[in-house]
This record gives structure tokens, sequence and C-alpha cells, in this order.
């Protein structure tokens, strides 16, 4: 059954239509040309879709289209803020050789970016030792137990978590110290 | 996979109308399990009705000093609100030790007690499974069951219920708020689900059309002493193998109140009403931590199973309810 909806996606206003089976990864990918995130597992299990819909990071492989009329929806390639600018979260990844192949790298990146804000809206986590408190940020060898907490569900097939976990951890340094 | 039609009724009303009134209709909220069995095969509804915009998306103060958890609130949302980590830290704990951020932010409170199990046969439509096809067979049982009950399975069916929250939730003495065809009602969330028997098809109390519109949980002074803990094959992003809710309350070297409930033991999330008993006005030592788990497991029944079945639980359990308990013990002196 066919229906139609609007997608924001990075800015840009789509009008489509859709079969309500499509899921938002291949509404993304294959009617908009939207193809940042990426298709690993389709089942939830790897994060490779990983995509901000009003700057909550999700999956979209198992966020029906259809479901999501109207949303506003940033990929990895939509989170740069002008055309030859970087997101200090691809600068990290860069800098830290935080991939290998690159295919979980997007959905590595929109993950990380949600990770920052909710370490700093103080959301707990299950390593958080204290969850009235919130995450101790202060401390560095928690830090690095909240980030690979945080960033468990996107999967990288390569190995490349050592510089994963080091660039997310420069990034909330780097917003830590600015909130000082 | 079968198309269906996609429908957002204007009220809760109309959605449990146009759910009750179609045998092949479904409730569709956060996507994050029915999706999957769709696209699995495992679910093939005709019509899915999305209720994430018609029940309450907030978290309201209870006059009784308990919360109202709307069905829409996110499982992240809950997890995060000041008031649940001040009273109820065995919830807020529950809550981040399931699936992923991701998942998180899109699951909801009426979805998440409502997913189904993670029995692999259940979710290979190739393999028979009673709870899928009632009477095909169950081939869990003699198969792989590392990941099945323990406690109140049956010939039929040996899964085991795989959400996080509901298991702080049993451990709380949470009710449900239902909207049927037929009017309101309370379900106390002990109740909700149920064990497989002969009609492992259903996980639960609910009819077709019966929709979760909130969550209460009760005002419970004991709940600010608690904890969930968590066993699992890796670190994160895992199901339970065996988990434990506990709130305890130790008054000058004795158990004076308590509250347990365990995970991934059953098909259900399974309130140990003999391990509580157990500890009431015992000594708060590991003695008694480990009689309380024997109380829970006396009817405990195994699986064999091809990949060296699930005998492992039980001492497992056993070692986890006591360290918890024990946890919480030291808390109580340390204040
Ligand atoms: C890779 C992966 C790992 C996971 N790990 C964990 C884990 O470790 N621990 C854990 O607890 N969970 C885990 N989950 C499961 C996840 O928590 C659930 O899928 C989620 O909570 C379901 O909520 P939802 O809102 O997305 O439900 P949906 O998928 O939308 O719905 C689930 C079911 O509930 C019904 N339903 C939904 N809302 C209502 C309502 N208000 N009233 C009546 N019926 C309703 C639907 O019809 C459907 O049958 C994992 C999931 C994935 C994909
Ligand atoms: S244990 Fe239950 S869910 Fe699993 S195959 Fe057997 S009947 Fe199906
Ligand atoms: S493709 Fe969505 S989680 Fe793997
Ligand atoms: S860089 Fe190859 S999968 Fe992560």
């Amino acid at each position: 059954m066919e229906t139609e909806l609007t997608l924001q996606v990075d800015g840009a206003t789509h009008r489509l239509r859709v079969d309500t089976r499509t899921s938002l990864l291949d509404a993304l990918r294959q009617r908009l040309g939207a193809t940042s995130p990426k298709k690993g597992c389709d089942h939830g299990q790897c994060g490779a879709c990983t995509v901000l819909v009003g700057g909550r990071r999700i999956l979209a492989c198992l966020a029906l289209a259809v479901a999501h009329d109207g949303a506003e929806v940033t990929t990895a390639a939509g989170l740069a803020p002008g055309p030859d600018e970087d997101h200090p979260v691809h600068r990290a990844f860069v800098d830290h050789d935080a991939f290998q192949c690159g295919y979980c790298t997007p959905g590595q990146v929109c993950s990380a970016v949600g990770v920052l804000d909710e370490l700093e809206r103080g959301w707990p986590s299950a390593v958080t030792a204290d969850v009235a408190g919130g995450p101790d940020l202060a401390d560095a060898g928690a830090v690095d137990r909240e980030i690979a907490e945080r960033m468990s569900g996107n999967l990288c097939r390569c190995g490349a978590y050592k510089g994963i976990r080091a660039a997310v951890a420069e990034v909330v340094g780097v917003a830590e110290g600015a909130r000082r | 996979m079968r198309p269906f039609a996609y429908a957002t009724p204007p009220d809760a009303r109309e959605a449990v109308l146009a759910v009750a009134e179609r045998p092949d209709a479904s409730f569709l909220a956060g996507g994050t399990n029915i999706v999957d069995h769709l696209r699995l095969g495992v679910a093939t509804p005709g019509l899915l009705v999305d209720v994430t915009a018609l029940t309450s998306a907030e978290i309201e103060d209870l006059p009784d000093g308990g919360l109202r958890i709307g069905a829409a609130v996110r499982n992240s949302d809950l997890a995060a609100d000041h008031r649940v980590r001040a009273r109820y830290p065995v919830l807020a704990q529950a809550l981040p030790s399931g699936a992923s951020g991701q998942l998180r932010n899109m699951a909801t409170t009426g979805g998440n007690p409502l997913q189904r199990t993670r029995c692999v046969y259940f979710q290979d439509v190739t393999t028979p499974c009673n709870k899928r096809e009632p009477g095909s067979g169950c081939a869990a049982i003699g198969g792989a069951t590392r990941n099945h009950a323990i406690l109140g399975a049956s010939e039929h069916c040996i899964a085991t219920h795989p959400s996080d929250m509901a298991v702080a939730l049993a451990a709380l003495d949470a009710q449900v708020q239902v909207l049927g065809p037929d009017g309101d009602r309370t379900i106390p969330f002990t109740d909700l689900h149920t064990l497989p028997g002969s009609t492992p098809e259903h996980d639960t109390v609910l009819g077709h059309g019966d929709l979760i519109t909130a969550i209460d949980v009760p005002a419970l002074p004991l709940a600010t002493r608690s904890r969930y803990r968590k066993v699992r094959d890796r670190a994160s992003y895992a199901f339970a193998l065996v988990s434990v809710a506990a709130c305890l309350d130790v008054a000058d070297g004795e158990v004076h109140d308590v509250r347990i409930a365990l995970g991934g033991v059953a098909h259900k999330p399974w309130r140990a009403h003999r391990a509580e008993e157990a500890l009431r006005g015992a000594p708060a030592t590991d003695e008694s931590y480990r009689a309380a788990a024997e109380a829970a497991l006396t009817d405990a029944l195994p699986q064999e199973g091809f990949d060296g079945g699930n005998a492992f639980k039980i001492p497992l359990l056993t070692g986890t309810l006591v360290s918890t308990l024990r946890e919480l013990a030291g808390e109580e002196t340390r204040t």
C-alpha cells in the first residue's frame, strides 16, 4: 500500500510516495540518495543505519518511513556546518584513525553526536556509578567506560574501537572544557 | 513482507476499536520489535495502528508519591527522569542495561513489556514453534537451550521473557492501565505476563485490541535502596542470561522488607515471593541471602540441550542474587 509523506533530510525538504513497508533507511538510501547511513544487518543489531531524528539518535532500519512523516532527519553527511567544513566529530574520527573500511563510520559518527548530547543532559548509563547524580565527566577512566558503554550499539567489523573511543573522548573533553 | 495498511486514528479509543474489529491488526509503538518481526515473517499484520501519538508521553506524579508513566514515554526518557533515578534506582538501572542508546530512544513504555521472546526458533520461521504456530512443536526443547527458562516452563514452550525494564517493574509492584474495547481496567504488573502452559501463543492476559495507556509505579520507600544487576555473554548490548531486581530495607542487621524479581529465568518476569518471605525478619547475612536464592529456585528445572543446556543458570542466579543483596545491605550500613 502506498502512502505520501514529507521528510526533511539534512536541511532539504522532500515529498515522496512510499510503500508502507519501506523503512526510513531504504527511503533515505534508495529514494532520496542519502547513502551515508548504511545497511549492516537490517535488524537493529549493528548501528550502521544510525541517524538523528529531531536531534536524537535512532536506528533507521527499524523505523518505518510512514511513521516518520514530517521528521527532521540528519545523517552523518549532513552534520557539517558548511560545504567545506567538518563537524568536530568528523575531525576527531580522522585525527584518531577511528575507522578502517569506513562502512560503520557514518553510524558511529551520528551515534557519537547523540552520546555528546546525552552526556550533556546528564543521562545515566548502565555503567554510571551514581544513577541519581549522573555520569562523572571529571574522571577520565569513568568517561572512557561511559563512552564504551554508550557506543556499544555500534559494531565495527574492522575493530577500530580503540580509535573510536579516543575520538569520542576528545570531543567529550572539548565539550566539557567549553562548558567550564 | 505482507503488505499492510497504516493508520493513525484521532484518539486511543478509536485505535482500540480499529484493532479490535480486525483480527489481523496490531498496534505499532517504537517499532523496534514488531518491525523486526515484519521483516522476519514472524508477524504478518494487515493493519498497523500507530499509537505513539495517542498515548501520553508524560511522566506524572501520583497523589500517593508514585509515578504514572505514559505508554509513549521512550525508554531513554524514562531512565533519565530525575524522579525515577531518585525514587526507583532499580528501574533507572534496568532501562539503560537493555538494548542500545539508539533503540532506547525509540522503544516505549507500552511496547517494552510486550516485546516477544528472543528464542531463536521463534524468530526463525523455518523451525517448529508453538508460540509462533500453535501445535507445530517446540524446536527449543532438546535444541539450544542456553537462553531458556528454568522456572515455570511447560512441555509446549520453554521461552524466557527478554525485557529488563519488566523485571524492575515486577519488583516495584507496578500496575498496568489498560484501555480495551469494553473500557478501562488496571492489571497488577505481575499478572500481566502468563506462563506458557498449553497456550504459549499468548504472552500476556491482554486481549486483542487491549491497549496499554500507562504504567503506574506506586510509592515504595524501600525502593530508594534498590538495584538491577544483569549478567550476559558480553558486557553490553546483549540480552540477560539472568538478572536480578531487588529493593532491600535492613534495620539493626535484620531484613525489614524486601522485593525481588528475577529475569532470564521464565516466560515472565519472575517475582520471587518465596525468597522475599524467607528474608523478612532474617539476619542480613550471606547465609540468609543464599537460603533465599534456594527458596526462589526450589522448583527450578534446568533444560538439557546440545549447547550444554542451562543448568548453569542456577549457580549463576544464586551468586547474582547473593551479591546484589549484599551490596544493597552494605549501602544501608554506610548511611
Ligand atoms: C538488537 C536489539 C537488542 C535489544 N536488547 C534488549 C535488551 O537487552 N533488553 C531489553 O529489555 N530489550 C532489548 N531489546 C528490545 C527492545 O527493548 C524492545 O524491542 C522495545 O522495548 C519494544 O518497544 P517498542 O515501543 O519499540 O515496541 P513495538 O515494537 O512497537 O511493539 C512491540 C509489541 O507491543 C505491542 N504494543 C506496543 N505498544 C503497545 C501498547 N501501548 N499497548 C498494547 N500493545 C502495544 C505491539 O503491537 C507489538 O506487538 C533489544 C532490541 C534489539 C533490536
Ligand atoms: S521455546 Fe517457545 S518460543 Fe521457543 S521454539 Fe519452543 S515454543 Fe517456540
Ligand atoms: S542496519 Fe540498522 S542496526 Fe544494523
Ligand atoms: S571501519 Fe570497517 S566496520 Fe568499522
